[in-house]
């Protein structure tokens, strides 16, 4: 038995939510007193393959076929059941990226385990019983998924949970398991990624906009405060709707969850269904005109007052903190 | 072209999550259901992609008689016609199991879920399918076009998109993006009642998870207000004392 952790790389690099899943793994095979392997697919150095050891991973299996040099579902998700089988795994743990939400139900058909998708939190493993903490209804509530099944798949929810550095480095395993030609009839054409832009989902802080910005042209003090923080963008679904900016940063019920450690809203009044996507944020700054908006009841902080002359001010205080600090 | 939808029935967007029996059931007292937001973009597609007599929409759901009302909704909406397999959907991959089944007897040349359900969040059914069917899946699409015997997609990815190109069959998972959802129309309504909907027993299978309990977020303190010419204040508070920044 042990415990295998799927560590996928953007462009040959691990992102932090890697280094994330790679130390909540480390910890679920602490739990039972068994190894860590990770796979990595694709073509990432040695130094960087070998530093998974930094987060607690024994050994890595670096799969570099050319065939699968860039990510090809069908084939992905074999490649790391085969690693599985392998490693005698009984517990195979991904980041809940957008590519992770392709694998892990495959994965999980492939070795007829139970999945405990989106966890934010490590297993309880009581009298054999095995529960998994996850978000459930895009965030207004938690569940307690029990896996049953020998075999469990967990993916982890980004920015759940703190990376631990033990020290130390990983041995690299060269693996070429046989994969089926069926298993490649999708075809990458094209990978579109702005690589400065800090991705909504991984994002520590976010700085959202609503309907009070009055116009997509309003949008570039926001911008500049998102780059002043290393935030991400996001807005509310009326925004994304009416075109002003794209779906990918509409957060909410029927958008993206997020679970930054700050969450600025500037001008938006805090739907319900908004208010879901945003729930398992660590600190919520509201900042809109109307005193009476539902969002000013979850926010830990607030200022009611005019986005356009407060974020501009903000801006500026932040500017001064930085320059002193 | 044969297109399947599958589609479920979930708590409308306004709801108030509420537990009962011990924080284990979800309270459905007072609960209005709808279809899946992200189904009704899936459905809004097929029936583009089928449009002018080029094939059918067929949508299924696993479900209790209680989601009739959501699949008349998107008979309504113009699918032409439903399959209702009579149970309770257990989980993904009770759902998957049993749809996989009525695919195995019944091909399509593109299966259709939404990215995810928004009472579980799970993703996984579009997965599942591909993986029971040995087909290839696109989980989380924002385009879908179709090309003869080719469809050319694009998947959502960190910081961008990717671009793809899968052949007929494969099981896809729509985001956002992909369609506006389309609204019934009073043709679409009438029809509604007299398309087929066949009601099909499930099959046996094992089940490997289960949701054991709930629980609502713990509600947050009273806001700290800040007086809008001092923003200073805001910064050193997300500083010192949320340790944000």
């Amino acid at each position: 038995m042990s415990v295998l952790i799927y560590a996928e790389n953007a462009e040959g690099k691990f992102k932090k939510s890697i280094f994330e899943a790679v130390s909540y793994a480390r910890a679920i095979a602490d739990q039972t007193h068994t190894s860590l392997v990770a796979v990595s697919i694709g073509n990432v150095s040695t130094a960087d393959l070998a530093a998974l050891g930094k987060y607690g991973a024994e050994k890595v299996l670096n799969v570099s076929n050319d065939k699968l040099k860039d990510f090809v579902n069908q084939a992905y998700a074999s490649v790391i059941a085969e690693a599985a089988k392998k490693e005698n795994a009984d517990i195979v743990i991904l980041s809940n990226s957008f590519s992770g939400r392709g694998l892990t139900p495959r994965i999980g058909v492939k070795l007829q385990a139970g999945i405990a998708d989106g966890a934010v939190d490590l297993p309880q493993q009581q009298d054999g019983r095995f529960t998994v903490k996850k978000t459930a209804f895009s965030g207004k509530a938690f569940a307690t998924v029990e896996i049953s099944s020998a075999n469990k798949v967990i993916s982890l929810t980004p920015n759940s949970y703190k990376i631990v550095e033990k020290g130390g480095t990983a041995a690299i395993e060269d693996f070429s398991p046989e994969i089926k030609e069926t298993d490649f009839k999708a075809m990458i054409k094209e990978i579109v990624r702005s690589a400065d832009k800090v991705s909504l989902p991984d994002a520590e802080i976010v700085v959202s906009g609503g309907r009070g910005l009055k116009s997509p042209e309003n949008w570039k003090m926001l911008e500049d405060l998102a780059d002043l923080l290393g935030a991400a963008l996001a807005c509310s679904k009326p925004v994304s709707d009416a075109g002003w900016r794209p779906h990918s940063e509409h957060v909410g019920q029927t958008g993206i969850a997020v679970s930054p450690n700050l969450y600025i809203a500037v001008g938006i009044s805090g739907a319900i269904q908004h208010l879901a996507g945003i729930s398992s944020s660590k600190v919520i700054v509201v900042i809109n005109k109307d005193a009476d908006a539902p969002f000013f009841k979850v926010a830990d902080y607030g200022i009611v007052g005019d986005a356009f002359e407060v974020v501009p001010k903000l801006i500026t205080a932040i500017k001064q903190y930085k320059a002193s600090a | 072209m044969k297109v399947l939808v599958c589609i479920s029935n979930v708590p409308d967007t306004t709801t108030k999550i509420t537990f009962t029996d011990n924080n284990t059931q979800f309270n459905t007292a007072g609960v209005q259901f709808i279809l899946n937001p992200y189904d009704e973009i899936a459905l809004a597609r097929a029936i583009e992609l089928t449009d002018g007599g080029n094939g059918s929409v067929t949508v299924i759901n696993v479900g209790e008689s209680n989601t009739e009302p959501t699949i008349r909704k998107a008979l309504a909406i113009g699918a032409t016609d439903a399959v209702r397999i009579n149970a309770k959907p257990h989980d993904a991959w009770f759902v998957a199991y049993q749809v996989a089944q009525y695919i195995k007897g019944n091909p399509f040349d593109l299966i259709l879920t939404g990215r995810e359900s928004i009472d579980y969040n799970g993703s996984k059914v579009a997965g599942m399918l591909g993986e029971l069917l040995d087909l290839p899946s696109v989980s989380i699409i924002k385009k879908l076009d179709i090309n003869g015997d080719k469809a050319t997609i694009e998947r959502e990815i960190e910081g961008g998109k990717e671009v793809l190109t899968v052949p007929l069959p494969f099981v896809a998972g729509t985001a956002e993006g992909v369609a506006e959802p389309k609204i019934p129309n009073m043709r679409g309504i009438m029809s509604a009642r007299t398309k087929p909907l066949q009601v099909i027993d499930p099959v046996e299978v094992k089940t490997f998870s289960e949701i054991t309990g709930y629980k609502t977020p713990e509600p947050r303190g009273q806001v700290k207000l800040i007086p809008s010419d001092d923003p200073a204040k805001l910064v050193e508070l997300l500083h010192a004392e949320a340790r944000v920044i």
